[in-house]
């Protein structure tokens, strides 16, 4: 087997030494997995901007209600539901999924694994296609007679079934279709990153010398193909509901709206998950690199992310608590959620023991990295009072909700996504970021992150509902504490916003500009860091061979803190 | 890019080609979206939900013939699958297209129940029963459709000698379709129960 | 490829198969609930574990794509359940079954 490998590998280079590949091969049509990668990443910063400036907009709109937002317009009712809407669909659909999971799953597979490629190039090309099509098609519904869509991101039936409820008649089935094309790319790429970890791993790599971080995209990966087919299902039908006159969903012609609601919560649980392990996975790669130390119990991670991925799928009720789910099934689904904090909290706990006594260097991934860990214990410890359901009863729907889960999505999407982009940086374009820059940029988003969503907590507890566009009809939550608090968030996050542009002028500065890259300038053990910046086509000029699990850092005995993988035992 | 792909492609650390083990995978993925749809009839039938008597208004003879018809298909593509194992390319060439023919029939009696309901006053807006009828047995339809077309595909490549794996692996796809109808006839075409 | 193994006989298996579906078509006719449910639907599952074992070579296949496949079904099982015990509860202390006694429609929903 690994003559003939060897024997293809020289095929395969000699057949590409004499094939100059046109601009639109190499990156338009290309079916490399890194351009690939980068395909998504960019698609999801876009879309990311769009989500943003969304909540922007409705943010602005509850902070000074009724008043014209600088650089959109005017915020009725209708364009504020459109707009929370979107932003949630946005933020998880075509952000968190596509930048975590599709770029760096993609970009860093087959070079964690020691490999040449995805198994199905092709494949791949195309799944990237289909989501570029399910965001235009997302795009597209913003512009429709009606407007986009404006049923919550969990669209509801009948409000998301019934045009004449919801108002945005080609907008519903337009977001509708937007999801179905971006879960079906999802799936055909999971099937691609599944199928290569499992059989195209360098010769020695076993099962525990994967580096955490493919463990945790595979999961994930697993998970969604897993909890996104009965919404499937529920998608067609729905959308038969909305075009065709069926009723499935829509009491008066003898359909059950509550049927929807478990369809979309038996995946909607499991995919805060999808999202998440990616994210644990991106900051336990960063937190060991920069503690030069061995990470804090590997399989116990591995184990409990399995226990989380499993425990996940009998958690999902606890969505529906005020939904008329009869009592005593919440009870088993406040055990469940309860209990699934455990093997959650056991990872943050590896991690923070994997920094104990290490050799902690403070750059900017690894700030990063600490970001995440403290705001997702906030966000993760909040949901625990959510998950009992006699506290739900008072906190559901309201903006203590908003706020635990963007204490959890924030970190697990934004900080993650940076984490990862500044830790890699150097690998993917050859060149250093402006370590100053990132500084600025972490701590110019880190704080008004804070600044906008801690306050949430007390607005919450106070009774403000969610998805309300304006509160001055509320007279108990009208008044000017409330209203400065709602201020004082959205001041936050317009500054958050603004710091984006420092993130956005270093990256490209740095893309063109950047001090060249040294090979592994962060010293780490990973097969990614032993090929040139950026990787060549084909990855490795020779397929390697591991010897080791990737966390050797401090060894005793070497005079180097660190020991890749691939380097032989007297190397 | 070389016709072989990347050499990842060809390795088989879990033992398993990389083709078969990623038709696995969508089977599996699979399973979820037509089991979901299925425990969703199963949820409103067993809710005595109005309509689902209307199950003893589909031709249970229509509905046997094509289960019929699919297990013949099923058996001429695994027979498509020995043959080409064996390197018999043109029995396993005439063995897909016969399977292919099987799925033709298929639709066409298929055809046959669907216009004589529409004719006969019964669309998917009928009652929920109707919806699930059209809806499931339709997107089941699809994936005939698309099983037919990607066999042809194959076929065509299997007289030139090329990608001889790729008919066992179409033959996978081509079972699940029909153990999918395995459930789908019980369910929709048998009442009382 | 494939590993050399011995391969059934599909033929044999086909036949059994169409024997199975005339019980199962025929069970029914008799119009006894447990005959329907027995003939239909557990030689739906049998004829499902003949077709996957013999012509899908399950039974030859390496042990974690049986793992898989249980998986797939023990979480439908999950949903299914899960799912039931809430939408089979069609009476409660604080709302009407609409649906039921008709009111839907009058009560706008």
């Amino acid at each position: 087997m690994g003559q003939q490998a060897e024997a293809i590998l020289h095929e395969t280079e000699a057949h590409d030494a004499h094939h100059e590949m046109s601009f639109w091969d190499k990156y338009i049509f290309s079916v490399d997995h890194k351009i690939i990668g980068f395909q998504y990443m960019f698609t999801g910063l876009i879309m990311a901007a769009i989500g943003g400036y969304f909540a922007y907009a409705f943010r602005m709109q509850l902070a000074w209600p009724g008043e014209e937002v600088p650089f959109y317009g005017l915020v009725d009712a209708a364009k504020y539901n459109m707009l929370v809407t979107n932003h949630g669909t946005i933020m998880i659909f075509w952000v968190a999924m596509p930048v975590l999971i599709a770029a760096f799953g993609n970009w860093l597979i087959p070079l964690m694994i020691g490999c040449d490629d995805m198994v199905f190039p092709r494949l791949n090309r195309l799944s990237y296609q289909i989501f570029l099509v399910s965001a235009l098609v997302l795009i597209l519904s913003f512009f429709v007679t009606g407007g986009g869509f404006g049923g919550a991101w969990t669209s509801y039936p009948p409000l998301s079934a019934v045009a004449a409820y919801n108002l945005t008649n080609w907008g519903a089935s337009l977001w509708l279709l937007a999801v179905f094309l971006e879960i079906v790319a999802f799936l055909l790429g999971g099937i691609n990153f599944v199928t290569t970890t499992m059989n195209a791993r360098a010769p020695g790599m076993g099962m525990m010398d994967i580096p955490i971080v493919v463990w945790m995209i595979n999961i994930a990966v697993i998970l969604f193909m897993a909890s996104v087919g009965p919404l499937v299902a529920g998608a067609v039908m729905l959308f038969f509901d909305q075009r065709l006159g069926t009723s499935f969903f829509i009491p008066s012609g003898g359909g059950d709206p509550l049927l929807w609601e478990h369809l979309f919560w038996f995946f909607g649980h499991p995919e805060v998950y999808v999202v998440l392990l990616p994210t644990m996975g991106i900051v336990a790669e960063i937190i060991t690199v920069f503690s030069r130390k061995k990470l804090f119990g590997y399989r116990t991670i591995l184990y409990t992310a399995f226990g989380t991925g499993g425990l996940s799928f009998i958690v999902w009720a606890h969505h529906q608590f005020v939904a008329g789910i009869d009592p005593r099934m919440a009870n088993v689904f406040v055990v469940t959620t309860i209990l699934i904090s455990i093997p959650i909290a056991e990872m943050l706990f590896s991690f923070i023991a994997t920094l104990y006594g290490g050799s902690i260097e403070f750059s900017t991934p690894m700030l990063w990295a600490l970001g995440f860990l403290v705001s997702f214990l906030i966000g993760g410890v909040t949901g625990i009072y959510l998950g009992a359901s006699a506290l739900d009863v008072y906190f559901h729907d309201s903006y203590f909700v908003i706020a635990h889960f963007h204490y959890t999505f924030f970190p697990i999407t934004i900080i993650g996504m940076f984490a990862a982009i500044t830790y890699w940086f150097p690998k993917m374009f050859g060149r250093m970021m402006d370590e100053t820059l990132n500084k600025i940029h972490f701590w110019g988003t880190f704080i008004p992150f804070n600044g906008l969503f801690l306050p949430l907590f007390l607005v919450g507890m106070a009774g403000q509902h969610r998805r309300i566009a304006d509160f001055t009809q509320y007279p108990d939550l009208a008044s000017p504490d409330l209203q400065s608090i709602r201020i004082f968030a959205t001041v936050s996050l317009v500054i958050l916003l603004l710091f984006q542009f420092v993130f956005i002028y270093n990256f490209f500065n740095s893309m063109f500009k950047g001090k060249k890259a040294p090979l592994n300038p962060w010293k780490a053990n990973t097969l990614e860091w032993t090929v040139s910046s950026p990787p060549p086509h084909g990855n490795f000029a020779e397929l390697p061979t591991i010897y080791r699990g990737p966390y050797e850092y401090s060894v005793p005995g070497r005079e180097e803190d660190y020991w890749p993988q691939h380097l032989a035992p007297n190397q | 890019m070389s016709l072989q792909g990347p050499i990842a492609t060809h390795r088989m650390r879990t033992g398993i080609p990389t083709g078969r083990l990623a038709v696995w995978w969508v089977l599996a993925s699979e399973i979820f979206i037509f089991g979901g749809l299925i425990m969703c009839f199963l949820l409103f039938k067993f809710n005595n939900a109005p309509g689902f008597e209307d199950a003893d208004m589909t031709s249970t003879a229509a509905g046997a013939f094509n289960t019929f018809v699919l297990l013949t298909s099923s058996l001429s593509i695994v027979l498509a699958h020995a043959a080409a194992e064996k390197g018999d390319i043109q029995a396993s060439f005439r063995y897909i297209w016969f399977t292919i023919g099987g799925g033709l029939v298929f639709l066409l009696v298929k055809t046959y129940e669907y216009s004589s309901k529409i004719y006969g006053g019964i669309t998917l807006t009928e009652n929920v029963f109707w919806s699930f009828y059209f809806t499931a047995t339709g997107l089941h339809a699809l994936h005939v459709i698309g099983g037919m077309v990607i066999m042809g595909m194959i076929s065509f490549d299997v007289r030139k000698n090329h990608n001889l794996q790729r008919v066992e692996l179409i033959g996978l796809y081509w079972h699940f379709v029909d153990i999918v109808w395995i459930f789908l006839f019980p369910i929709l075409y048998i009442a009382n129960f | 490829m494939s590993e050399a193994h011995a391969h059934p006989n599909y033929i044999k298996i086909w036949f059994w198969l169409l024997i199975l579906l005339a019980i199962s078509v025929a069970g029914p006719m008799l119009e006894i609930p447990w005959v329907t449910v027995v003939t239909a639907f557990g030689i739906a599952a049998v004829k499902t574990f003949m077709v996957a074992a013999k012509f899908m070579h399950l039974q030859f296949e390496k042990k974690i794509i049986w793992y898989l496949l249980i998986i797939c079904v023990t979480f439908l099982g999950v949903f299914y359940f899960g799912v039931a015990a809430d939408i089979m509860n069609s009476s409660g202390q604080q709302w009407k079954d609409c649906i039921a006694d008709n009111t839907c429609i009058e009560q706008r929903l």
